[in-house]
């Protein structure tokens, strides 16, 4: 498999900030690549690297086996949807797209007619005529996507593009994204600190955090095993326990990650049965979901505890105790904490 | 809070509305008079004849003549500085981040605040100690400190309102740094420079004190006025020029109302 993208031990300080600090990375030809992490974590940095509007402080950087390193963003073969998609006003729909052909010196029948079928990619069609400020936000990212996409880029890059559309569009387009990512079979390298968003669209994802890959996977190895507390608590609604709590319950003493529709509940203080690791909690709040509850507990040591109760359990109130229990493999020891 | 806003004004309001613009005004329209009377030493009311010979004697002065050429050459070289100039600090100031970008931004107004007469003091006497000769370049550089406010504030304004993403989506498809100016950058900001430059120029065209200490012995048109003023021959001659001044200034400067006032509407549209 060829690699697109490649970060050898990658930084890019600006005065004492690292904003990308020793970033090591492949991304494979064809791949759909999410850049997740908290705002400030150096994702930016590194989408913008890869453009060619930041030169790295150190390290090497190289797309599809050329070095990057100096070469301007419009000799690179890269194209970038921005976050707010920096169209231009003073240019028809069709002149927008048909921009990066334009510059390139191809005559205007032709890159008219590429910009129609880029239109059309996007679902567009019909729309070349008019000014950016009379389409919605939805339109004007679609054809900050055709503009992009016209030049037959071997890597797109996509800054937080569906940031700013409302949730309905942004469900919307991430299914359409995926679509035509597999369609065209061209590289996407995508930023967002929507956690949702990336474990649902993305083929892989690194998850950024101070300048650092604190962890890249599958979503799949993401969401089941977090190396690291920060990615747990980033990705969500993974329980995060402590040496001591793993300790208690039977488990090593390590800290380790336990996903709450793991957990199973009795009422009051049971045994559990054989083999299975238990502890005994009290409930601290309740939150009705529909088709489950979600419980915050907490042991009698203070420890944090977030399970899931199916419908079928029946109403629980504050401050009942329950008894938890699980399988010992349930528990993920997090190799990235000491 | 008022409701009854489309209530007439008072009398004494619009009384003292069109007094004001009468005080404006009437000056102007007593010049345009005396172009005309036969009366050539004083200004004696009402004008005892009028004729049309004060326009063939203007055309036929020389020195008059001379004094436009200058006057035109001035403010065309200096508009032309303060535009490079003028745009470039604006880009620097509005897109880079540099220390004392504040300051700076500062000391490029600061000209157009101090009164003339500091500028050209300052410029004489900066002048004087590098042995700088007298010339038509002296007086282009004084008038450059200006006009370069006039342009940096028109295209500063602009570039604020552009997005800084619109550069780089360009550069990112493929456009250098020449092509983006041309197809990005200048289209956006044109009418500010149009307007800018404009303003510019009728600025130069009618300056006097900064004149008067770079000028030397050579006379830009306001500086001929003013001496003509003082030597009382063929006064009529001066109101001539003066209507040939009144309409150089205020074409451009209505021109340059119109533009920016467009600008403002394209702008408004893309949000």
């Amino acid at each position: 498999m060829t690699t697109a993208v490649s970060f050898q031990h990658v930084s890019r300080h600006f005065g004492s900030v690292r904003a990308v600090d020793d970033v090591s990375l492949d991304i494979a030809e064809g791949e759909f690549f999410a850049m997740l992490g908290p705002s400030g974590s150096g994702k930016t940095t590194c989408l913008r690297l890869i453009a060619g509007f930041e030169q790295p402080t150190s390290g090497h950087i190289e797309i599809f086996g050329a070095t990057a390193e100096g070469v301007p963003p419009y000799r690179r073969n890269v194209n970038t949807v921005f976050q707010d998609y920096a169209l231009f006003p003073h240019m028809t729909v069709l002149a927008n797209v048909g921009y990066g052909l334009m510059v390139k010196g191809v005559d205007k029948p032709k890159r008219d007619a590429k910009a129609e079928e880029a239109l059309a990619l996007v679902a567009l069609s019909g729309f070349g005529g008019r000014r950016p400020s009379q389409l919605s936000g939805g339109q004007r990212q679609r054809v900050a996507l055709a503009r992009a996409l016209v030049n037959q880029p071997k890597v797109l890059l996509l800054d937080e593009p569906l940031g700013a559309l409302d949730l309905k569009l942004r469900e919307q387009m991430q299914v359409e994204l995926k679509t035509l990512q597999r369609n065209l079979g061209i590289t996407f390298v995508f930023v967002t600190h929507d956690q949702g968003e990336a474990l649902s669209m993305a083929d892989r994802v690194a998850i950024f955090n101070e300048g650092k890959i604190v962890q890249v996977g599958t979503p799949e190895d993401i969401y089941e095993r977090p190396q690291t507390r920060f990615v747990a608590d980033f990705v969500g609604s993974s329980n995060v326990l402590s040496p001591a709590f793993t300790k208690a319950s039977g488990g090593p003493e390590r800290w380790a990650s336990l996903r709450p529709e793991k957990i199973t509940l009795l009422r009051g203080n049971a045994a559990a049965p054989k083999g299975q690791l238990k502890a005994a909690v009290t409930v601290k709040a309740v939150h009705y979901q529909g088709a489950s509850t979600r419980l915050n507990t907490v042991t009698a040591e203070g420890h944090q505890v977030n399970v899931t109760a199916p419908s079928s359990f029946g109403r629980v109130a504050d401050g009942e105790t329950l008894t938890l229990h699980w399988s010992a493999d349930a528990f993920h020891v997090m190799e990235g904490e000491r | 809070m008022r409701s009854d806003g489309t209530r007439s004004a008072p009398w004494a309001l619009k009384a003292t509305a069109i007094g004001g613009l009468l005080f404006l005004h009437v000056p102007l329209l007593i010049i345009f008079v005396y172009a005309f009377t036969t009366e050539e030493k004083s200004y004696q009311f009402p004008p005892p004849g009028y004729t049309l010979k004060w326009f063939s004697v203007v055309w036929e002065r020389q020195d008059i003549w001379n004094a436009i050429w200058l006057s035109v050459k001035v403010a065309s070289i200096a508009t032309v500085i303060a535009l490079v100039l003028g745009t470039c600090a604006a880009a620097a100031v509005s897109r880079a981040r540099f220390f004392g970008r504040d300051y700076i931004s500062l000391l490029f107004i600061l000209p157009i605040a101090l009164p003339g007469i500091i500028t050209g003091i300052s410029l004489r006497s900066a002048f004087s100690v590098m042995d700088i000769p007298f010339s038509t370049w002296t007086i282009v550089l004084g008038h450059a400190t200006f006009c370069i406010v006039v342009v940096y504030n028109n295209a500063l304004a602009r570039f604020r309102r552009t997005s800084g993403s619109m550069i780089e989506a360009s550069m990112d498809l493929g456009a250098d740094g020449f092509q983006t100016f041309r197809h990005v950058v200048l289209p956006q900001i044109g009418s500010a420079l149009l307007a800018g430059g404009m303003l510019a120029f009728a600025l130069s065209f009618d300056e006097v004190i900064v004149t008067t200490f770079t000028a030397g012995q050579q006379a830009t048109l306001p500086i001929w006025m003013l001496n003509e003023l003082i030597r009382p021959r063929q006064r009529p001659v001066t109101n001539v020029v003066a209507i040939f001044v009144i309409a150089v200034t205020f074409i451009p400067i209505l021109a340059a109302y119109y533009l920016t006032r467009d600008g403002e509407h394209t702008g408004g549209a893309g949000k």
